[in-house]
C-alpha cells in the first residue's frame, strides 16, 4: 500500500472508447480501491497509436509508461506486476510512451499535445504553450497575422490544398457591407473514410482549434465563428462544447478576449449525415438552414459566404496549425516539407493495417515507409494489394506506386491525390470491381442532385459495373464505363461528381483482372 | 396515431421557440425535435414553417435531404453499421449482411419488437480499428459477428423504460 497518488491516463477518445476505455477506467479505479492504492485517473486524448488502444499510461518518476492494448481481464495481472510503479515485466508494457518508435519518429507540430493532456483542462493547455499564438496575435494587426500565415506556406488540409494565407487575405480585404459582419467557419465534416485527424484534434486538443479560429477572427475582423461538425462524431461534440464553455468562462472566447476589447463567439453546429455538406458551399447552405446544394463559384465564399457575408471556410487541421504558426513564426512551420508542400501532414493509417493510427510527418515521406515502417503490414497478415489514399474520391494505388513521396504535386503527377491524408489499406482478398462499384454507389447516395452527370451518371455507373461483373458484353460495357467517367469528370459542378471516376478509373487501370470474371475463373477455378 | 403526435406538439413548440432566434435555425430545430421525440412528426412541419416564415415545402425539402432525419418513430435503439472503405477492408460487407439477417430487417427497418432500428453510416472516424458500429451514441470497434450478437443481446436484455 502506498500513500502517494499515482496518476493513470486512460483516453476518452472515440477509438479508445470503441475499444472499451470507459469500462476499463471504471474497473481499474475499483481494483485500485480494492487494493488500497490511491490513484487519480485522468481521461486524456489519444496519442493516436490506435492499435494499442486502450493505451493506459502510468506516471512514474522516469516518465509516462505505456501499457496496451489493455482489456479488463488484464487488470489483475497488471496490478500484481506493479504496473503502478511502471514495472516492465507485463507483456502489455510498451516502455516509456515517448520512446515508442511509432511516436518518437514523428514530427508533431499540430499534434504535439495530443494524448498528453486532459483535453478540456485549460491549465494543461497553457502549461504546454497553449494560447501563446493568441497572445501574439492580439499584439499585432490583422495584416501582420495574415502575413505570418502566408510565410508558413500552409495549404488547406481539407483536400483542395489552396493556400490559406491567400484565402485569409481575400477575406481581410473583402467589403462586408453595411452590417460589417464576417464569419469564420470551421469545416469539421471529415466525411472521408480512413480519416480521423480532425476528430483527434477536437477530442484531444480542442483549445488548439478554438485558438486557431479566434486568431482567424482577429486576422480578418470576424466576431462570429461556427464549427460545422458531422453528427457521426458524438464524442467530439461533447468535448468541443465543454471546451468552448470553459474557454468563454476563462475569457479566452466571447467579449473582451483577455482584456483586449476584441470579441469572438463560437458555436458548434451539427450536420445531419450528408457527405456533400463537407463541400464548402454546400456546408454554408446547410448552416443557413437549407438543403446542402452546392453553389456555383464564383463568387467565392471568401467574398460572398455565410448569409452572404465574407467568410473564411477552413478545415480543422488548417485552423489547428495556426497557433503553432503564430507562436513560433511562419518560417518555423515552412522549414518542414518539400517543394510547395510545406509543413507537416497528419497521415492517417486505416483499414486492413496492423498498426493503424495517426502519423504526423513533414511532407515527402513515401507511402511505403508509412505502410511498412509504421503500419507493419496488414492486420490479417496477408499481402497488401491496393491502397486508397485521400478518401473516397481519390485513386486506388497499386504497389508500383507506393514509393511516391507524399507531396501534393508528386501525387497529382501520378493521377492521385493526398486529400485529407487518409490511407486505407486492402489485402489481397479485395475485389477491385466491387470497390469501383461502391464508389459509384456512394455517389448515388451522396450526390446533392444539382447536376445530371453526377446524379444520373453515378446510377448508370453502378449498372454498367454490375453488367461487367456479370460478364455481359464485357468489352462494350468497359468502353461505356470509360465514356461515363469522362462525362462525369467534364460535366460536374463539384468534385463529388468530378472525382468519383478517379477511384473507378484507377481500379480499371491497375487491377483489370478483377473486372474480368473469365480471367478470374480460369485462374482460380483449377 | 394522430393523437400521439398531437401530444408531441407542445414539445415541438417549445423547441421552436427556444431556437428560432438563431441564425440558420432550421437544422438545430430539427435535431432537437428528433432528439426529444425520436423523429420529426409530420405535424410539426407547419409549425416550423410558420415560425421561420418559410413554406412547408421548404421545410419538408430540408428534412428529406438529410439522411439523418426521419418522420416515423424508430425503435428504442438505433444501430448503425459503417459501410465505408476502411470498414469494408476489414469485413464490413459480411458484417452488414450478418446484421440484416440476424435482425431480420433491411436498412431503415425496425425489428418487430420495436427494439432496434438498423441504419447505415459512412464512417464514424474509427477507421483504424474497423469494422465499426454505432449503437445510439456509443461507437464500437473491431466488430465481429460474435461481438455483434453480444451487443444486440445487451440491448435486448436492458429493462424497458416505462412510458
Ligand atoms: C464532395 C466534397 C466533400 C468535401 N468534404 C470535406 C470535408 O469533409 N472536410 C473538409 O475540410 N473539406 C472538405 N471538402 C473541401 C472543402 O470544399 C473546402 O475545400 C475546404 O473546407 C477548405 O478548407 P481548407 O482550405 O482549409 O482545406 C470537400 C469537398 C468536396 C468537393
Ligand atoms: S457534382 Fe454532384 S454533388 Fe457536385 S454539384 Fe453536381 S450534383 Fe451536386
Ligand atoms: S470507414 Fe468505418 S469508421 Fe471510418
Amino acid at each position: 500500500m502506498s500513500d502517494s497518488v499515482t496518476k493513470i491516463y486512460i483516453p476518452r477518445d472515440t477509438t479508445a472508447l470503441a475499444m472499451g476505455a470507459d469500462r476499463l477506467a471504471r474497473e481499474i479505479a475499483a481494483e485500485a480501491a480494492n487494493r488500497g492504492e490511491t490513484v487519480e485517473i485522468i481521461r486524456n486524448g489519444s496519442r493516436g497509436l490506435f492499435w494499442l488502444e486502450p493505451l493506459v499510461e502510468v506516471d512514474t518518476t522516469a516518465g509516462r509508461v505505456a501499457y496496451g492494448p489493455v482489456e479488463c481481464k488484464d487488470i489483475d495481472s497488471l496490478f500484481d506486476q506493479s504496473f503502478l510503479l511502471g514495472e516492465n515485466t507485463h507483456p502489455l508494457c510498451q516502455g516509456l510512451t515517448e520512446e515508442i518508435p511509432y511516436l518518437k519518429k514523428q514530427q508533431r507540430l499540430t499534434f504535439a499535445r495530443a494524448g498528453l493532456t486532459d483535453p478540456v483542462s485549460l491549465d494543461d493547455y497553457q502549461q504546454l504553450d497553449g494560447f501563446n499564438g493568441l497572445k501574439k496575435a492580439l499584439q499585432i494587426d490583422g495584416q501582420a497575422i495574415v502575413d505570418e500565415v502566408k510565410t508558413s506556406g500552409l495549404r488547406g488540409r481539407g483536400g483542395a490544398a489552396f493556400p490559406t494565407g491567400i484565402k485569409w487575405q481575400t477575406v481581410l480585404n473583402a467589403n462586408p457591407g453595411e452590417t460589417g459582419q464576417k464569419y469564420i467557419v470551421c469545416n469539421a465534416d471529415e466525411g472521408d473514410s480512413g480519416t480521423f485527424a480532425d476528430r483527434m484534434v477536437m477530442e484531444a486538443d480542442p483549445y488548439m482549434l478554438i485558438e486557431g479560429m479566434t486568431i482567424a477572427g482577429l486576422a480578418v475582423g470576424a466576431d462570429q465563428g461556427y464549427i460545422y461538425l458531422r453528427s457521426e462524431y458524438p464524442v467530439a461534440h461533447q468535448i468541443l462544447n465543454e471546451a468552448i464553455a470553459k474557454a468563454e468562462h476563462a475569457g479566452f472566447l466571447g467579449t473582451n478576449i483577455l482584456g483586449s476589447g476584441k470579441t469572438f463567439n463560437l458555436e458548434v453546429r451539427l450536420g445531419a449525415k450528408a457527405y456533400i455538406c463537407g463541400e464548402e458551399t454546400s456546408l454554408l447552405e446547410s448552416l443557413e438552414g437549407k438543403r446542402g446544394m452546392v453553389r456555383a463559384k464564383p463568387p467565392l465564399p471568401a467574398i460572398v459566404g455565410l448569409f452572404g457575408q465574407p467568410t473564411i471556410v477552413n478545415n480543422v487541421l488548417s485552423l489547428a496549425a495556426i497557433p503553432y504558426i503564430l507562436s513560433n513564426g511562419g518560417q518555423a512551420y515552412a522549414d518542414y516539407g518539400m517543394g510547395r508542400s510545406l509543413g507537416t501532414l497528419p497521415f492517417q493509417l486505416a483499414g486492413n493495417i496492423k498498426q493503424g493510427g495517426l502519423i504526423e510527418l513533414a511532407f515527402g515521406v513515401t507511402l511505403r515507409e508509412l505502410l511498412e515502417e509504421y503500419g507493419g503490414g496488414t492486420f490479417t497478415g496477408r499481402p497488401m494489394r491496393a491502397v486508397q489514399v485521400g478518401g473516397p474520391l481519390c485513386a486506388y494505388l497499386p504497389e508500383s506506386q507506393w514509393d511516391t513521396p507524399m507531396d501534393y504535386e508528386a501525387f497529382q503527377a501520378i493521377g492521385a491525390g493526398l486529400g485529407h491524408g487518409g490511407i486505407v489499406v486492402f489485402d489481397d482478398t479485395v475485389d477491385m470491381s466491387e470497390q469501383a462499384r461502391f464508389s459509384m454507389e456512394f455517389c448515388v447516395a451522396e450526390s446533392c442532385g444539382k447536376c445530371t452527370p453526377c446524379r444520373i451518371g453515378s446510377t448508370r455507373g453502378v449498372e454498367v459495373i454490375d453488367r461487367i461483373r456479370n460478364n455481359e458484353n464485357r468489352a462494350e460495357n468497359m468502353e461505356l464505363l470509360s465514356d461515363l467517367c469522362e462525362t462525369m469528370i467534364d460535366g460536374s459542378l463539384c468534385a463529388m461528381g468530378g472525382m468519383t471516376p478517379f477511384p473507378v478509373q484507377s481500379a480499371v487501370k491497375y487491377f483489370p483482372d478483377d473486372f474480368d470474371r473469365q480471367t478470374q475463373n480460369s485462374e482460380g477455378g483449377a | 396515431m394522430t393523437a400521439v403526435n398531437e401530444q408531441m406538439l407542445p414539445v415541438v413548440s417549445e423547441v421552436i421557440s427556444g431556437l428560432q432566434h438563431k441564425p440558420g435555425a432550421l437544422l438545430p430545430i430539427l435535431h432537437e425535435i428528433q432528439n426529444r421525440l425520436g423523429y420529426i412528426p409530420p405535424e410539426s412541419v407547419p409549425l416550423i414553417a410558420e415560425a421561420l416564415n418559410q413554406s412547408r415545402a421548404d421545410i419538408h425539402g430540408v428534412i428529406s435531404f438529410y439522411h439523418q432525419f426521419r418522420t416515423t418513430a424508430p425503435g428504442r435503439h438505433t444501430v448503425e453499421v459503417c459501410r465505408a472503405e476502411a470498414c469494408q477492408s476489414m469485413g464490413a460487407r459480411q458484417l452488414e449482411a450478418y446484421a440484416k439477417a440476424t435482425l431480420g430487417v433491411d436498412y431503415h427497418g425496425t425489428t418487430s419488437d420495436q427494439n432496434i432500428t438498423l441504419e447505415e453510416v459512412y464512417c464514424l472516424g474509427n477507421c483504424a480499428c474497423s469494422p465499426s458500429v454505432r449503437i445510439n451514441d456509443e461507437i464500437v470497434g473491431r466488430v465481429t459477428p460474435e461481438k455483434f450478437d453480444q451487443l444486440i443481446d445487451e440491448l435486448r436484455s436492458q429493462p424497458l423504460e416505462v412510458h
